[in-house]
């Protein structure tokens, strides 16, 4: 079973690197833009195929690890 | 003084700290990472500077998950001493030791400077041997230092003067060109509730000899040496 969790600044978090990479594709002359915020994105392969014990284990991976709820929040999919 | 600094993978400033606390009168042991228990009688715990886990997934994420955190966290609890400095700040944040958030520094530059502090009050174990209101000439290093907090988050640690350091100017003003990476109200170093935990940015381990620029980050040292022992 597949899992993808993914991680994003809090509305409202200063991102100093989303505004620099903003800044950078509008120097690239990509038009269109009004803000970007830079996010992380993990894989997680899993062993067993409970969907529902699946998903509490990643809500708690994210709770004691893989975000920092002060600033972040997380969604958790699980695929196929 | 029993001082057990906490070596993580990719810390690079238990050498220094250990240093300043030995020059103090402190006694030092060196403790592993992976290590569950601080060794018998340990006063206060050092979380030094460096790169643990390379800064990997956010800086001191990792680290603050060790195993020596959750003896760590016990010693706080006990009202032991803690003492996180630059990488062991961001430890202590994530670790739950302290309240808040070390982010990227505002201007995205890795700062590495000397750097005045105000010190915000010279009654806690960690300042004593500090005058309220002293500007001290330190250094800093940090790529991330901008100190984040939910506003009521912010409010209580002003309220309950938990503040240790903030970034000012040569005459101790606390103004936006001072502040080196964004921290809100200028923030470089927080205590617990309780004083007995200490996070800060800067690095005063670094100004203990006038050979190597200074001897302003003594007092630190010093005033732990005067303080009360944690049973």
């Amino acid at each position: 079973m597949k899992a993808r969790v993914t991680v994003t600044l809090k509305t409202g978090v200063l991102d100093p690197q989303g505004k620099a990479i903003e800044g950078a594709l509008k120097s690239l002359g990509i038009d269109g833009l009004s803000s970007v915020r830079q996010g992380k994105v993990f894989d997680i392969e899993l062993s067993g195929s409970d969907k529902a014990a699946a998903e509490a284990a990643l809500k708690t991976a994210c709770d004691k690890l893989l975000a920092n709820t002060v600033i972040e929040n997380y969604r958790v999919e699980i695929g196929a | 003084m029993k001082a057990a600094v906490i070596t993580f993978p990719g810390s690079n400033r238990d050498g220094d700290v250990a240093k300043a606390l030995k020059q103090a009168g402190a006694s030092v042991a060196h403790v592993w990472h992976a290590d569950t228990d601080l060794p018998a009688g340990t006063d206060l715990v050092v979380l030094p500077g460096g790169f643990s886990y390379g800064d990997y997934l956010r800086t001191g994420a990792i680290a603050g998950r060790a195993n020596i955190m959750d003896a760590t966290r016990a010693h706080a609890a006990r009202g032991g001493y803690v003492l996180g400095i630059c990488n062991g700040f961001q430890i202590a944040c994530e670790a739950g030791l302290l309240p808040g958030i070390l982010m990227r520094n505002a201007d995205l530059k890795f700062v590495c400077r000397r750097q005045h502090l105000t010190v915000e009050r010279a009654d806690t174990p960690y300042t004593s041997a500090y005058a309220k209101g002293q500007v001290i000439d330190v250094c800093i290093a940090h790529g991330e230092g901008n100190y984040i907090a939910d506003r009521e988050t912010l409010a209580r640690l002003e309220g309950e003067g938990l503040v240790a350091f903030r970034y000012a100017d040569a005459q101790g003003q606390v103004t936006a060109q001072a502040n080196p990476n964004g921290s809100l109200n200028g923030i470089a170093g927080i205590y617990s509730p309780g004083f007995n935990v200490l996070g800060l940015m800067p690095h005063p381990e670094n100004l203990i000899d006038s050979l190597t620029g200074g001897t302003d980050g003594r007092g630190m040292f010093e005033s732990l040496m005067g303080g009360k022992l944690a049973a």
